[in-house]
């Protein structure tokens, strides 16, 4: 070894907690969506990839007109569009693929939105071509802090994280758009019976889910420079697998499932063989829902009456 | 009605693969034509229509015109072998392809009951042809011989450097990788680090940090483009200066645009370039002409064409089993790889890889030039 011990610990850290928080942004969107109207919107995955698709065409779009474009602001409008175009789809997909199937029996969402995975990772599959679409490197910079490397883009990724949390937190906590969105969460029809539009709350929440994800597809794009459209498998696994460890249901629970992972990954991989890495992610999932099925932050299900 | 409407057109539709085989020849393209790999799969497309539409012109295989079918393996090996099975199915007799390792042994293994004859371009895993089926052939070399010339170029130029042999667990990258660390650590080097990662995985920030706690400073990864693009990105963005050595399987201009300025200094042992072989001169312009560079395995599965050609014609027959024989006794084939003989096994009889170096060239691109 020829570095510190505990350097290389605390780098390795600081690797999980930026790949945790890219895992954390996507899961919430599917706590959320689980949350309000109880199914997994598997097709959530794909939302977060044609996010980073969007963030890569506005980029290639932008330097094409302006040459030396700047980053910050090309990495602000890259977002813009990302969220733009992602909340589209994923408030479309609601309307046409999960509203008209609400009340049917419950396998019928759950199919349908693993159609819609597959519908939209063949159409960008199709629409943008099979390859790995690179991008220059937007964000060069890394520092060297006390020998632990640190690149400016993981700084990025964990400060649009926590500035994402934050907004987000207050949204549902503060808000009245919030506190219809936890109505309709605790009983839809008595929400509906008190005069909150309960179509409108669902479609909100599915926007917030896809802009969270478009976020975190665009810092995806920006930390590892490709896209290409099997992008949404692995991140939406691992970010499902995050929701469902840190309680599904709960947005802190999402966030420090997606950290866990991210830890758990690159920590594994620091002292054990790489090759059992996911072995060892599932692992501690199987583990930790045999002691607390609900999750670590889940409240256990109460039979509504 | 509506029953006999659909039997009816099922009827219509065998007869009409039926009669198709009389008179022609079929030859299956099995290709990554999607995926990750469909930048492979292209070249080898290209290289067998070039080919067929060249034997066609000059009379054919025997006199049959060659008919092409082109069956697209995603690079999966079970969507390789339900290929397999539809090109029985189609009377296919002859299949260039696949790209895959990992998708050419098991489809290989459909070919040889169905009476299929197989060339692949490109699986160098030793396995494809060391199992003694009567009808696996490749023009391309075997990653034991890769492994051979890694190895001992390491051992030269790497003696007491700390080297690190990362796979992807696939069985063309963990057998590539395997094959040179044997080679190496015969010649006295031993690795200081030896991984397996995920194939499509993006994030080896954990690796890489590995990798520099270890004080690599020569990475041998076995796999492809994709990933040793990501992984040169990363190194350089954690500030680890070292050198990234792989096979043939990250030979393609998308490694370059996958790593940026990085990619500067990439080893890769590949045979020599076919594109630069007197033999190949025509063909090359041919392409070019028609607005197509003829990259790494466009040559292969263009010489896989001419030896199928040649060997039919030696045997004096179509049957495929009379093929097999001729490709193995009636040698050498005069390709444009230069002429070509096959040993029992099927495998070509000279070993040709040599070491080359990505270096950016005068049009300010990368490209890998032999050194």
């Amino acid at each position: 070894m020829d570095g510190e011990p505990m350097e290389y610990f605390i780098q390795q850290t600081v690797n999980g907690i930026t790949l945790g928080s890219i895992y954390g942004m996507i899961a919430i969107g599917y706590t959320m969506v689980y949350g309000i109207i109880g199914m997994i919107n598997f097709a959530h995955g794909d939302i977060f990839m044609l996010g980073a698709f969007a963030a890569l065409i506005t980029f290639l779009v932008l330097t094409g007109l302006v040459a030396g474009f700047p980053v910050v602001a090309a990495l602000i409008v890259m977002m813009a569009v990302a969220i733009l175009m992602a909340s589209l789809w994923n408030w479309t997909i609601e309307r046409i693929a999960y509203r008209p199937l609400r009340g049917s029996f419950r396998l019928a969402p759950l199919i349908t939105a693993i159609g819609m995975s597959i519908v939209l990772s063949n159409f960008i599959q199709v629409t943008q071509g099979p390859r790995n679409k690179p991008i220059p490197q937007l964000v060069s910079e890394v520092y060297d802090v006390f020998g632990i490397s640190i690149s400016l883009k993981q700084i990025l990724i964990v400060i649009i994280t926590v500035v994402m949390m934050t907004a987000f937190w207050y949204l549902v906590n503060r808000t009245s758009l919030g506190r219809a969105q936890r109505a309709t969460e605790q009983d839809r029809k008595m929400a509906a019976l008190l005069g909150v539009d309960v179509d409108r709350t669902i479609s909100i929440t599915f926007i917030m889910g896809a802009a969270l994800a478009a976020v975190a597809g665009t810092m995806y794009l920006m930390y590892y420079g490709v896209a290409v459209f099997t992008d949404g498998f692995t991140p939406g696994v691992k970010a499902f697998t995050a929701a469902v460890l840190g309680g599904i249901g709960s947005l802190p629970g999402a966030l420090l499932g997606g950290l866990l992972i991210g830890l758990i990954e690159s920590l594994w991989s620091a002292y054990f063989s790489i090759d059992y890495k996911d072995v060892a992610t599932f692992s501690i999932l199987a583990i930790v829902l045999i002691f607390k099925p609900s999750g670590i932050l889940g409240r256990p299900e109460i039979e509504k009456v | 009605m509506k029953k006999t409407f659909i039997s009816a057109l099922a009827l219509a539709a065998s007869l009409g693969v039926g009669s198709a085989a009389w008179a022609d020849i079929l030859v299956g393209i099995g290709a990554p034509i999607t995926g990750p790999n469909a930048a492979f799969g292209a070249q080898i497309q290209k290289g067998v229509e070039q080919a067929a539409a060249d034997i066609n012109a000059a009379g054919g295989i025997n006199g049959e015109q060659i008919k092409l079918v082109v069956g697209d393996d995603v690079s999966d090996p079970k969507q390789g072998v339900s290929v397999a099975n539809k090109f029985a199915a189609d009377g296919v007799k002859v299949v260039i392809g696949h790209f895959n390792s990992g998708v050419s042994i098991p489809a290989s293994e459909v070919y040889a009951e169905n009476g299929i004859l197989e060339i692949s371009p490109a699986a160098t895993n030793p396995v494809y042809t060391d199992r003694g089926l009567w009808n696996t052939f490749r023009t391309c070399g075997r990653d034991d011989q890769q492994g051979d010339v890694a190895g001992a170029y390491i051992a030269e130029h790497y003696k007491d450097a700390k080297v690190a042999v990362i796979h992807d667990k696939t069985p063309y990258g963990q057998g590539l990788a395997d094959l040179t660390k044997a080679a190496m650590n015969k010649a006295g080097v031993t690795e200081v680090l030896y991984e397996g990662i995920n194939a499509g995985d993006k994030d080896f920030s954990a690796l890489i940090a590995k990798l520099k706690e270890a004080g690599v400073s020569l990475v041998y990864y076995g796999g492809l483009h994709t990933e040793a693009g990501l992984i040169i990105r990363q190194m350089a963005d954690q500030g680890l200066k070292a050198t990234l050595m792989s096979g043939d399987g990250i030979v393609s201009n998308e490694l370059a645009s996958i790593a940026g300025d990085a990619v500067a200094g990439t080893l890769n042992t590949f045979p020599p370039d076919p594109r630069l072989k007197p033999e190949a001169k025509d063909l090359v312009e041919k392409f070019r002409a028609s607005g197509f560079e003829p990259e790494a395995y466009t040559m292969y599965a263009y010489a896989a064409m001419q030896v199928l050609n040649d060997a039919a014609k030696a045997a004096g027959s179509n049957d495929t089993t009379a093929i097999a024989e001729a490709l193995k006794a009636k040698g050498p084939f005069k390709t444009v790889l230069g002429e070509l003989s096959f040993d029992a096994k099927g495998d070509v009889t000279r070993p040709d890889y040599v070491m080359y170096e990505w270096k950016k060239g005068d049009d300010g691109k990368f490209t890998y030039v032999q050194k």
